[in-house]
């Protein structure tokens, strides 16, 4: 039972995380609702002007908006894919009996552990360099001819790098599910009669479909600000090929210093965001309860 | 019952997880092979696997060229310093949502949860010219800050998972002994909570040593941790590979080390205990 003491000491307690988490989320929220309607360059200080809502017409008209938009839902769609439908098949591969189980799936977690700035060089570098990368001599060995991956398909070459980082968390997270899932379940279903084609379709998939729903709703709010891969391999281009919202945000902060029409930019990225959150949070707020 | 696999089967699982797993881990493997490599070989057609002239000429060259030493520490100040502070508020918060929880409990954390979905970007201006305007940019202080916070949802909500998940009955029976709120929490519950604080902190600590948003926009030099270090390799003048493989292996090595243990942290904390 909570006392009135106990109550009041928890109030106190909580107090400075929230007060915290409030203060990181309002004041620059509203300082960036402020500065949207300003006409403001860094680049012409004290001219400020009041200019309503032009900054979000000239943003959300802007032909680099809609190139971002589709570069954004590319990316995020792409990654999507890859990782659940690999990370499911990796995930039951695993759940097998493996010998060294433990073993191979730290060598499956690993590259989530790698800073995106280092993914990002090296498969640039390493792996996808036209001439002397790995994937160059492969295609060479095998009488193909290599791709010039960030000339020829700069956005596929960012999508296969981030989806490299994602795979381990989706792999790690249906794993987990999937020891959960009772074996004796799935025994039961055999005995009944069922194949194993239709245990994996009716028990298996059916059991993973929540996970598979966490792993998309989480990977869709990180993957809708990747920019770390952006900024050291292709800045962005060639032209606006790589360009992301996220990335295009930050183009017209700081690099062209218009803190108006980025800051619209930043609030259209926060709406986007927070359609998926909404759902995102009441998928956790129903699992709370339970 | 369980039924034992046939030995063909767990040949043929064995087999294809062993190539699953080398293949994804393979990326990391050729960039420590490469550091151990001369220029000239690193960059070389047909490239050498194994039987190249193994030298360790680059890790030294990285130190001598472009002080990798700050920038480590820089990473560690920078990630240690948010885990900790979050730690510090998170911890008094956690506690009271798990075990005297009021009717807003719920409201309180799924707010909480909402914040970190904020994207970044969203604040870059505001955040970057208020560090400007107090001198913050290119500072520990500064990226400690705004990493604690942009941590700080995730760190309440794995602590809080934790907490919960300590028995009730314990504080009961405690509180019949007579023992106070104060004895309680140093008897009762820190015990208790120990593990789960340890493993917040470990996966929050990767989570900030990984960060690359903020480090990237508000950082050049003095205060730069090795995210922003490792990206002046994407220069074109940089283009060093078995010197950009060094100093990559150095930067991610003690941190994969770290996340190999909090594995199961992982999953727990980035899904906000929506699975265990």
């Amino acid at each position: 039972m909570a006392t009135e003491q106990t109550r009041g000491l928890g109030r106190i307690l909580i107090a400075p995380a929230v007060i915290a988490l409030f203060v990181w989320m309002i004041v620059p929220l509203v300082m960036t609702i402020y500065f949207s309607t300003l006409d403001y360059n860094l680049l012409n200080p004290g001219s400020e002007s009041f200019v309503g809502l032009e900054n979000y017409f000239y943003f959300l008209t802007d032909p680099a908006f809609l190139a971002s938009l589709q570069n954004t839902l590319v990316l995020v769609g792409s990654v999507l894919a890859i990782t659940v439908v690999v990370g499911t098949l990796v995930a039951l591969l695993l759940d097998q009996a493996v010998i060294g189980r433990s073993i191979v799936r730290l060598m499956v977690i690993a590259p989530f552990f790698v800073m995106p700035t280092v993914s990002a060089l090296v498969w640039k570098n390493l792996l996808m360099h036209p001439v002397s990368g790995l994937f160059a001599w492969i295609a060479t060995s095998l009488g193909l001819r290599p791709i010039d991956w960030f000339a020829e398909a700069p956005l596929l070459a960012i999508i296969l790098i981030v989806a490299w980082q994602w795979l381990p968390f989706a792999t790690l997270i249906l794993l987990t599910a999937l020891q959960s899932l009772d074996e004796e379940q799935k025994e039961a279903a055999e005995m009944d009669g069922a194949r194993a084609f239709s245990t994996f379709f009716h028990i298996t998939l059916q059991h993973l479909a929540r996970p598979i729903t966490v792993v998309i709703l989480i990977e869709t709010i990180f993957l809708q600000t990747v920019f770390a891969e952006i900024y050291v391999t292709t800045g962005g281009g060639p032209g606006l090929q790589t360009t992301n919202i996220a990335f295009l945000i930050y183009s017209q902060a700081l690099i062209q210093f218009d803190v108006g029409t980025a800051s619209a930019g930043g609030l259209v990225a926060v709406v986007l965001a927070n359609i998926v959150a909404f759902f995102l949070v009441r998928i956790v707020g129903r699992n709370l309860e339970a | 019952m369980a039924r034992q696999p046939s030995p063909a089967r767990v040949l043929t699982t064995t087999v294809a997880a062993w190539i699953v797993g080398f293949l994804i881990f393979f990326p990391i493997l050729w960039m420590v092979l490469t550091s151990f490599k001369t220029e000239l070989e690193a960059f070389s057609t047909p490239p050498s696997f194994l039987f190249f002239h193994w030298t360790t000429e680059n890790y030294a060259a990285v130190q001598g060229r472009s002080d990798y030493v700050h920038h480590a520490i820089n990473s560690i100040v920078i990630a240690g310093g948010s885990t900790l502070i979050a730690m510090l508020i998170a911890i008094p918060a956690a506690w009271s949502m798990a075990f005297a929880p009021s009717p807003r409990t719920r409201d309180i954390l799924l707010w909480m949860l909402s914040t970190k979905m904020m994207p970044p970007v969203g604040v870059l201006v505001p955040i970057y010219l208020i560090y400007r305007n107090f001198g913050l940019l290119d500072s520990r202080v500064g990226l400690v800050a705004v990493l604690c916070l942009g941590n700080l949802p995730i760190v309440v909500w794995m602590l809080f998972t934790y907490f919960k998940e300590i028995p009730k009955d314990i504080l009961e029976a405690a509180r019949m002994d007579g023992a106070t709120i104060g004895k309680e929490l140093v008897y009762v519950l820190t015990p208790m909570a120990v593990p789960g604080i340890a493993s917040t902190l470990l996966l929050n600590f990767i989570l900030a040593w990984n960060e690359a948003f903020w480090t990237l926009n508000l950082s050049t030099s003095q205060a730069a941790p090795l995210t922003v270090f490792i990206a002046s390799y994407s220069s074109p003048e940089g283009l060093f590979w078995a010197k950009l493989s060094a100093a990559s292996t150095l930067a991610i090595a003690p941190i994969l080390v770290l996340g190999w243990f909090s594995q199961r942290q992982l999953v727990r904390g980035l899904t906000f205990g929506a699975v265990k």
